[in-house]
């Protein structure tokens, strides 16, 4: 049977907190990613 | 949940990717854009791109509510145990609003920035997939292919009308050729890969109608194909048919694909000995079918009537 994790110790704490990070920053990229595919789309929606 | 699925990592953002079948995507997204290019008319290139990223959103979005409804299934067959919510690593909820959240977003931005008609189109595909096929007639019927094939068929028929306005004969032919290709593609794997659907109670076709059935039905939807493939070359070229390109490239790839079906559903395997080849290079070739068929699709638009 494989150890589990201890939900208090530090090492668990970190890896929680880097996949967090990590989550945060691909939801910003995809946020801006689509404020700037907006903008582009009512750019050539008035061309047309 | 369990005490190790509870004291996991929280879901990296890998898993919400992974939920989208990005391998299926492919077939989704090339099957797409080469309909998208090869129709009659013209779409801005940000506009096309918005049209193609809406496909892939709500194909992905299908795809995870798909993970979200069969997560028991996947936790009892081999293949499907390490996606995320059966390996514990994000819970059912996560998979069902991200996949109902991506569906929403894709269908309103198709909507607003390409058309409604084909926002419309698919609205319908993701329900088709999710509701109807994950859902209601996957685990109840061996036809269960047949229908889910209609799935993968939609994207050229929404590419096509993202760029003309319309649904015409063309796009509804592309949407039955990929709708005849699937089952001969999916039963010819089933017949060489031995999978855990019968376990998990799934009626796939081989397990249920045994493989002599499976084998003359891969015949019979290869017979209906050859025709098929050939019929956009019916079609006058200025209204969206196909030119001499597609048509050399569907005689060789469906007559090709009919003589392997010929040679799988007429043979019956020798034992445990046997090494399956027939079925093997009949499920190959689908591959290289489907990619090379829409392929000069776009081909014969570019190179034919490049200005059209």
């Amino acid at each position: 049977m494989t150890d589990l994790p201890d939900p208090l110790s530090p090492e668990y704490q970190a890896q929680r907190r880097a996949v967090i990070r990590q989550r945060n920053r691909v939801l910003g990229l995809l946020l801006a990613f689509f404020a700037i595919l907006f903008f582009a789309i009512t750019i050539a929606k008035m061309k047309m | 949940m369990t005490q190790a699925a509870s004291l996991s990592l929280p879901a990296d953002w890998r898993d919400f990717y992974q939920l989208t079948k990005p391998r299926v995507m492919t077939l989704v997204i090339f099957t797409g854009l080469c309909a998208l290019l090869a129709a009659p008319g013209h779409i801005n290139p940000v506009l096309g791109f918005t049209a193609m990223l809406c496909i892939a959103m709500g194909a992905g979005g299908a795809a995870a509510l798909n993970h979200w409804w069969e997560a028991d299934i996947d936790a009892g067959m081999r293949r499907t145990q390490s996606r995320p919510i059966p390996s514990g690593r994000m819970a059912r909820s996560s998979a069902r609003d991200f996949g109902i959240g991506i569906s929403v977003a894709s269908v309103l931005i198709m909507g607003l920035a390409i058309s409604w008609l084909a926002a419309g189109l698919l609205a319908f595909s993701i329900v088709y997939y999710a509701v109807i096929y994950t859902i209601w007639l996957k685990p109840r019927t061996p036809q269960n292919i047949v229908i889910g094939g209609g799935a993968g068929a939609f994207p050229p028929l929404i590419g096509w009308v993202a760029v003309t306005g319309d649904v015409t004969l063309m796009p509804i032919l592309l949407f039955s050729i990929i709708f005849m290709w699937t089952p001969p593609h999916f039963w010819a794997l089933a017949l060489f890969v031995q999978t855990d659907y019968a376990k998990v109670g799934i009626p796939m076709m081989p397990v249920v109608a045994g493989e002599a059935s499976t084998r003359r039905q891969i015949l019979l939807y290869s017979a209906i194909l050859l025709p098929l493939s050939l019929a956009p070359c019916l079609i006058p070229f200025a209204q969206g048919g196909a030119g001499w390109i597609y048509g050399l490239a569907a005689t060789v790839l469906s007559g090709g694909f009919f003589l392997l079906s010929i040679r799988v559903g007429l043979r019956r395997p020798t034992g445990p000995e046997d090494k399956l080849k027939p079925e093997k290079q009949l499920f190959f070739w689908s591959i290289i079918y489907l990619f090379a068929l829409f392929g000069a699709l776009v081909a014969d638009r570019w190179i034919l009537a490049p200005g059209l």
